[in-house]
């Protein structure tokens, strides 16, 4: 199986989106003549033209609200954010119309597009630039939010978001396109709302998602060498969750740690612990442990940032407490 | 952090135990859930785990010495660490360990917020297991898990007056095992009961089972008579014989129902079967059982428990069996013997008699009874009274079938008789109440096709 990039991974979903349904329509700042800040779209505009892949001035409100028309009259369009942390800047046209407007007009204007762009801290971007926006973004009904971290998972779960008739949400991660991991030619489809058992162990499991699943197999793979063996439940999209699946490994470990790159209060953690203690109750040794981003804004200092990010480390020390190893 | 071994209620009807044996010298280092001593209790000798690691730093009793259930009995620390407070309170307790035993459960309910210096823990699994344990039979399944409530184990005071904190696994897996979660010490943060702490105790109790045998062996070697006579200690299982029985003798007034039955037909039927091959044999025991079980979900007025202010009638019929062992009479429980076939109660009652003479009945295979049967009929006994199990309030007992002359159709003839005595606590059971449930008991016996209507 060819291994790829992360990166070349989300581009041939694109490209083969494109091709298949000539409806789908690229467009964000530097998407097209620049190839894409992350290059994401290289390739494309050569393949498709101006008209289906789109530089837009730098007014994320504005181009997001184009797109929102744009599906409401039948298009299905994927707006790039450059970053998450412009994104913001376009939330009313996400909270207000994308989501919303199937159900203000009972039923009569679908929204099938999709808004992506790297989430989360990369490397010492600061304070205002290291925003993980899971939970801000899943905190609304009406929208999907789907956080790949694996190339395989990028390509299956943006396919799939291209094709939902729902706005759906994809966060992926600067540190995450140049990942590299197996890809088949053949086409392939991931379903939104399904988690993914990324290790299998019966000791404690790890719920995570996005980039911290590559933390949580690295985790996994350390603690095999002590005999612990770690379920990674990699929940893949975080609206909706895939409760099943976290419910099945909890009540085969016992104990569990929940791994977010966000931040604590209303994490995507905190909700994963709600479903924990109402599904497992009785299948409980030890309480949950969650390990998140520190409850500050992200420190540009390269030893601040990292202590304030979620990591290995922490995670394994999370898990020997759960485990009563320490 | 030094841990207090206690003397644990390692059966649901334990109120003290005699340290048959240590297993760990002064000054071994031990290791939590490794077996400390061997403890007699009133049905099995089990194993005394440690609770907690470090040094086994002061053994407090004797080898053959009794002590009721949450004494200390020894101390496990640091080798350094000192004691003095803990062996001082231990000697406190010593000298508060006296009033008897029925007594006991009740002033230490009452007395739940008090100071005494030994832990609630495992006085709550006493005063818990000297209620009938077979309170929830009649709503439940049979009870596996008769010896905890699960409000108990759930909120269960330790000695300080702070709640015993589990896991809700640890609680689930006690409630399933039918472990008492009180006598468990938590190894987690702040004490708190968890998973491996339960495991540990469920191991510890089986393997307490395996090393059995091996006492008796010893013991019975010790017996060869080299005198006149022999002085022969009271074992805990003949302790608990004498108080229960003598329990029940005294203040249940008892009356005694004999009946003779024709037992032409089950023996026909016994030996019918056994034409159809060897894999169809059951004894006359066993047709017997079936009948009384059968007669017994008929009669849920004797199926009952005397339980001080009222009667419980039991509409399951657990059905428990006397077996004579070298050590003394069990009672292992045939649960739900109304309902199971011949084959299932022939095979039960052997396993059953198996495991209680090699000592390997677990508490929840000899609790719950709702009616007992003694056989002695193997042993040329033509008739006998049993003495009632209490909270029950019958008993029956059996002889052994013999040839007699009797009159049939206005002809001498010679029949297989059995007789049978019902024991009736005269409390519940009144004379023609117990003699309908005999009647009935006839029928079935002397018509054992009955048996598969």
């Amino acid at each position: 199986m060819p291994v790829i990039t992360y990166r070349d991974a989300l581009n041939q979903a694109l490209r083969e989106e494109m091709q298949r349904d000539d409806r789908v329509f690229l467009m964000g700042e530097e998407v097209a003549v620049y190839q894409g800040a992350y290059k994401v779209s290289k390739g494309l505009l050569q393949e498709f033209g101006e008209m289906r892949v789109v530089d837009t001035p730098i007014t994320e409100l504005g181009f997001a609200g184009v797109g929102v028309g744009a599906a409401m009259v039948g298009l299905r369009p994927v707006i790039e954010f450059m970053t998450w942390n412009f994104g913001v800047l376009a939330l009313d046209q996400v909270l207000n119309s994308a989501s919303k407007m199937l159900y203000m007009s009972g039923g009569q204007y679908p929204v099938p597009m999709v808004f992506r762009g790297p989430n989360g801290a990369a490397l010492q971007l600061s304070a205002q630039h290291s925003h993980a926006f899971e939970s801000w973004l899943a905190h609304m009904p009406g929208v999907k939010v789907v956080t790949p971290g694996t190339p395989y998972d990028a390509k299956g779960l943006l396919k799939s978001a291209i094709r939902d008739d729902n706005p759906v949400l994809v966060l992926e991660g600067e540190m995450l396109y140049n990942t590299k991991g197996e890809v088949p030619d053949d086409e392939y489809l991931i379903p939104i709302g399904k988690a993914e058992l990324k290790r299998e162990g019966d000791h404690c499991t790890i719920v995570t998602n996005g980039k911290m699943a590559l933390v949580a197999m690295q985790v996994a793979d350390q603690l095999a060498k002590q005999d612990i063996r770690i379920d990674v439940v990699d929940l893949r999209t975080v609206r909706p969750m895939d409760i099943e699946a976290i419910k099945t490994s909890v009540q085969k470990t016992n104990r569990a740690v929940v791994l977010e790159e966000g931040w604590e209060l209303a994490g995507i953690g905190a909700q994963v612990v709600d479903y924990i203690q109402r599904e497992c109750f009785d299948d409980l040794d030890a309480p949950v442990a969650r390990v998140h981003q520190a409850d500050v804004p992200m420190p540009y200092a390269k030893n601040l940032e990292r202590l304030a990010k979620p990591d290995a480390a922490k995670t394994i020390a999370a898990v020997k407490k759960v485990m009563y190893l320490e | 952090m030094a841990t207090k071994i206690f003397m644990e209620a390692l059966s649901p009807t334990m109120e003290e135990g005699r340290l048959v044996k240590w297993l760990k010298n002064e000054g071994d280092a031990v290791k939590s859930g490794e077996p400390l001593a061997e403890v007699e209790t009133d049905k099995a000798i089990m194993e005394l785990v440690a609770r907690g690691d470090g040094v086994l730093r002061k053994r407090l009793i004797n080898e053959g010495d009794s002590r009721p259930v949450g004494q200390i009995v020894g101390v496990i620390a640091t080798k350094d660490e000192n004691i003095d407070a803990i062996l001082k309170e231990a000697g406190g307790a010593e000298a508060e360990a006296a009033p008897p035993a029925a007594e006991k459960a009740t002033a230490q309910t009452k007395e739940q917020a008090g100071a005494s210096p030994v832990p609630r823990a495992p006085q709550q699994a006493q005063a818990a297991a000297s209620t009938p344990p077979q309170e929830k039979t009649a709503a439940e399944p049979p009870p596996a898990r008769a010896p905890s409530t699960p409000s108990a184990s759930s909120a269960v005071p330790s000695g300080n007056g702070e709640r015993t904190k589990s896991s809700p696994l640890a609680r689930r897996i006690a409630n399933e095992r039918g472990l008492d979660i009180s006598g468990v010490q938590g190894s987690g943060p702040g004490g708190r009961i968890i998973k491996r702490d339960i495991e540990a105790a469920a191991a510890g109790g089986a393997r307490g089972d395996q090393t059995t045998s091996d006492v008796r062996r010893q013991t019975s070697d010790v017996r060869r008579p080299s005198s006149d006579f022999e002085d022969i200690a009271l074992t805990q299982i003949r302790k608990t014989i004498a108080r229960r029985l003598s329990e029940s003798i005294g203040p249940i007034p008892t009356f005694y129902l004999t009946a003779e039955f024709d037992l032409s037909r089950v023996v026909e039927m016994r030996e019918a079967m056994l034409e159809l091959g060897e894999e169809f044999k059951v004894s006359i025991n066993d047709i017997l059982l079936k009948a009384v079980a059968a007669a017994l979900a008929q009669h849920p007025e004797v199926n009952a428990h005397w339980l001080g202010d009222k009667i419980r009638t039991h509409y399951r019929v657990h059905l428990g069996m006397a077996v004579a062992t070298d050590d003394g009479l069990i009672v292992p429980v045939i649960f739900d013997a109304d309902g199971k076939r011949l084959s299932e109660i022939s095979r039960e009652a052997r396993e059953l008699a198996k495991l209680a003479r090699d000592r390997k009945l677990k508490p929840e295979q000899y609790t719950g009874s709702t009616f007992s049967v003694s056989n002695l009929g193997m042993m040329q006994i033509d008739q006998f009274t049993a003495i009632i199990n209490p909270p029950e309030v019958g008993i029956l007992a059996i002889g052994t079938a013999t040839d007699q002359a009797v009159v049939v159709d206005a002809e001498l003839q010679t029949r297989k008789r059995l007789r049978v005595t019902m024991s009736c606590d005269h409390r519940a059971v009144d004379g023609a109440v117990g003699a309908r449930f005999l009647m009935t008991l006839r029928r079935l016996i002397e018509n054992p096709l009955m048996l598969v209507y």
